[in-house]
């Protein structure tokens, strides 16, 4: 059975100027120790998919429709209290600013051991202590007995972010769900995130959701890749299949841009055009207007269909 | 370098210190930049790479004006401009001008976009408002927003489109160099590649020479002529494009390389 | 208009502009000015309230209804000149002193900090002793008081602003520091001076009020809220309740209705609420 399993998932907002439709009839399932990635530009809806598994969304949005379904429990009709329970032990999160994620007004170590307390009271103090210095260790950052009583604006962005894994972890959680967690560092800082994340989840065999709008730092990560464009997943299945061959137009462009290895006196590749605004989005395929293959055919919604160990949304692909 | 490329600006052993507060009487002295020199070439890109920390924003910051250098010169047409403000550079000023990292940030978000754009114009030009406007109109077209968006706040447009209106900021007055810190980090890599082209086009259209500074040394490929990697305040490694990216040799820049995702 | 979307706020709106009309021409609602000696006969003293006169009479044969309106309008005169006057002083040395620093900020500062060590009504004392009573002097000690606040708030917004990319921008420019100052960083730092600025102008008309009870405040031949309540007070339990139980009433809708719409106007600016 999947750990967590999403069917149709759609989270509107409901703002002055219309109805947002930030996620759109979104499916996908996860395996114990999988890692997914869901990637696409900003706007697409995958941050938002995130923070409804959570009961995370601000006020004004909320899932109107579709299943949560983890470990066997449904999260959306789940109560708050009970979704509180969850959240930090068994589903944690990870933001994408490390800057605002950490309380600016206590130590390192009060607000790791605070999210062991809060779960498992019938730990000691010391022993949470002794969990989160551990964990400290763990997550690479040198002389952790010190740094537990510094406070957040005395720590590096590549060390703040570490620290932030760190309390994802404390609780040993079956699910991790990270938002952007690299976009705000040096590459080379990422570089080490992303090994340490990679290395951290088998180690203690959590799912991970990887929130990203770079292909590139996916392909090194992921088992699974889901494409999301305008709330809707347009291409999905495992890592091997979409990256040696994309069949959404899209995906290929999102593949071409970050490609590198180009002849440098080429221009680089460019999908012309944003993301429509999810108030005014075009009949048919959203992306048609940006689609080097777009015609007539494309002013119907694409069915789905299913190739090579992925599903596509796109009436170019026979 | 070939003997046929013009020198535009000679940086010559800058270094920046800035003083921190340690405790209550001791003060600790901390080198953002020590003993940097760099030669920019009329039309030429230099790109300046390194993580956060190794000064490369603090260098295009004095070479803009912001931060006064603490020792060397920068020799910009016969004059040295280290240790001068904008204010004291006077007219020289005009042919510098910079992008900023966060598009967010670098738009007054009170300011409605024709405003700003006028700005320099106004600070810098006798055009009459007519001649202001034809010009806003010119680089709008250039950068590719639309004429009917100048009445709108910089809120109501992305990320990318805040940047295209920061890089006709830049450009309206026709600088001689353009200072661009880290303009495409904050963008989604789809639209970092638009951004890219787009000043790739603009310098071939207006000649500028470019200082384009990165934390990710394998966006500058297409764009540099020269790269400069900066470790700590210094440089470590200076080459053309075609020789660092064959062949880097300071353990730095292999880093740099080794760090960037590849599909 | 969603600063509207509450019920409550928009009742506070209507009441205060009623209230601002009944202030602005008194004349319209009432036969008798009270400032008008000839217009007061002693018979009429302590008249319960009756169809003659509306609220009843004080010991001098005033209208209450006549005189609160009078004193409602000099209520709303010192609180609004008084706001204004300590939000121009305040603003501008809190902008000065943020984008500034060095010492031009730290004299600002210690002056604001000194400031808040006394009190309004010692103050208020100080002044009256050194140039007598009157309204205007009342306007100068709640404007001394008051301007502290501003310069603070600004100065911190200031702060933060300053370090923004746009203001690098202007000054890369070559732009003028009074100019960014007042041009640039200024409009960026209004939201939190309006919510502030209204909710102080209720504290202003409180001051004023403590002040004129006390007798420090305006002058007994033109009295305002405060004066009136200060009035009645000593007859209060003598079965004269009327006297200051009017004025008082009115002040406590006022300040009420005020308060109620700076705190929709904290709410409304404050952009996390916001979709």
């Amino acid at each position: 059975m999947a750990l967590l399993e999403v069917n149709h998932l759609k989270t509107y907002f409901f703002t002055q100027d219309g109805i947002v439709k930030s996620v759109d009839d979104v499916s996908f399932s996860l395996q114990k120790g999988e890692i997914l990635g869901i990637v696409g530009e900003s706007g697409a809806g995958k941050s938002i998919t995130g923070f409804s598994i959570l009961g995370l969304l601000e006020e004004g949005g909320s899932v109107v429709d579709g299943t949560i379904s983890f470990d066997g429990k449904d999260l959306r009709h789940l109560d708050p209290k009970g979704l509180q329970k969850i959240r930090g032990d068994k589903i944690a999160m990870i933001f994408q600013d490390p800057q605002t994620s950490l309380n600016p007004v206590l130590t390192i170590e009060q607000q790791l051991v605070e999210v062991i307390h809060y779960h498992r009271k019938g730990v000691s103090k010391k022993e949470c202590y002794q969990q989160a210095l551990t964990m400290l260790q763990r997550v690479g950052i040198r002389e952790a007995k010190t740094r537990m009583k510094h406070y957040p604006h005395q720590l590096s962005g590549g060390m703040r972010q570490r620290v932030v894994i760190a309390m994802a972890l404390l609780n040993k959680p079956k699910l991790l769900i990270a938002d952007e967690p690299t976009t705000a560092l040096d590459v080379t800082t990422q570089a080490q995130i992303l090994y340490l994340m990679k290395e951290l989840s088998v180690e203690f065999a959590s799912s991970l959701i990887f929130i990203t709008h770079d292909i590139a730092v996916v392909s090194q990560l992921c088992d699974t890749i889901a494409v999301m464009y305008a709330g809707k997943i347009v291409e999905y299945g495992t890592k091997e299949a979409i990256l040696s061959n994309p069949l959404h137009p899209y995906t290929q462009g999102l593949i071409a841009c970050v490609k590198k290895e180009q002849n440098s006196e080429h221009k680089l590749y460019q999908i012309d055009g944003v993301m429509p605004s999810l108030l005014a989005l075009p009949k048919g395929c959203y992306f048609k207007e940006r689609c080097p293959l777009a015609d007539s055919e494309c002013d119907s919604y694409p069915a789905q269909q299913e190739r090579d160990g992925r599903i596509v949304f796109c009436h170019k692909v026979k | 370098m070939s003997q046929s490329e013009v020198k535009l600006l000679e940086i010559k052993d800058i270094s920046k210190v800035f003083t921190l507060k340690k405790g209550f009487f001791t003060k600790e002295k901390f080198y953002a930049l020590h003993d940097v020199s760099l030669d920019i070439y009329k039309g030429k890109t230099i790109a300046l790479v390194g993580e956060s920390g190794c000064g490369k924003t603090t260098l295009g910051k004095v070479i803009l004006g912001l931060y006064h250098a603490t020792s060397g010169s920068i020799e910009y047409k016969g004059r040295d401009i280290a240790q001068q403000t904008p204010l004291q550079r006077g007219v020289l000023q005009k042919d510098i001008q910079m992008i900023f990292q966060d598009p967010y940030a670098s738009l007054n978000p009170k300011k409605k976009i024709k405003t700003i754009l006028e700005q320099p114009l106004k600070l810098y030009t006798t055009m009459t408002k007519e001649q202001r406007e034809a010009k806003i109109f010119s680089v709008c077209e250039d950068v590719g927003i639309d004429k009917s968006y100048l009445h709108r706040y910089p809120h109501q447009f992305s990320g990318g489109q805040r940047q295209r209106i920061a890089i006709a900021r830049a450009i309206i007055l026709n600088p001689e160099l353009i200072v661009a810190d880290e303009p495409i980090s904050a963008l989604d890599v789809s639209i970092q590649a638009q951004i890219i082209n787009l000043m790739v086009d603009l310098q071939k259209k207006y000649g500028m020479s470019l200082i384009f500074i990165s934390h990710d040394i394998s966006v500058v490929k297409y764009i540099s002529d020269y790269v400069a990697v900066m470790y700590r305040g210094e440089i470590v490694e200076f080459a053309s494009k075609k020789d660092l990216f064959a062949n880097p040799s300071h353990p730095y820049t292999q880093l740099l390389f080794k760090s960037v995702p590849i599909l | 208009m969603k600063f509207f979307s509450d019920r409550l706020v928009l009742f506070a709106c209507v009441v205060l502009s009623i209230l601002s009309v009944l202030a602005l021409f008194p004349s319209l609602f009432t036969y008798q000015n009270p400032y008008d000696l000839t217009q007061l006969f002693l018979q009429n003293s302590f008249q319960p309230p009756s169809y003659q006169f509306y609220l009843g009479t004080d010991e001098q044969g005033r209208d209450i209804f006549s005189a609160m309106l009078y004193g409602l309008r000099i209520s709303l005169y010192v609180g609004i000149v008084s706001t204004v006057l300590s939000v121009l002083i305040g603003y501008t040395l809190g902008l000065v002193a943020g984008y500034y620093g060095g010492w031009i900020d730290t004299i600002i500062m210690r002056i604001a900090d000194i400031q808040l060590t006394f009190p309004a009504i010692l103050i208020a004392l100080i002044i009256m002793a050194l140039w007598g009573s009157g309204i205007e002097k009342v306007i100068l000690a709640i404007t001394i008081v008051s301007w502290v606040d501003y310069a603070r708030v600004a100065r911190g917004v200031v702060l933060l602003e300053k370090e923004k990319e746009y203001v690098q921008a202007v000054q890369a420019l070559g732009m003028r520091s009074y100019r960014i100052i007042f041009t640039e960083i200024l409009p960026n730092t209004t939201s939190p001076i309006i919510v502030i600025a209204t909710l102080r102008v209720a504290n202003a008309i409180i001051l004023e009020a403590t002040l004129s009870f006390l007798g420090l405040g305006v002058p007994v031949t033109e009295p305002s809220l405060g004066s009136l309540i200060a009035n009645g007070y000593e007859v209060l339990f003598s079965g004269y309740w009327w006297v200051s139980f009017f004025p008082g009433v009115l002040l406590m809708i006022l300040i009420v209705a005020i308060n109620l719409i700076g705190d929709r106007m904290r709410d409304y600016m404050n952009p996390r609420l916001q979709r």
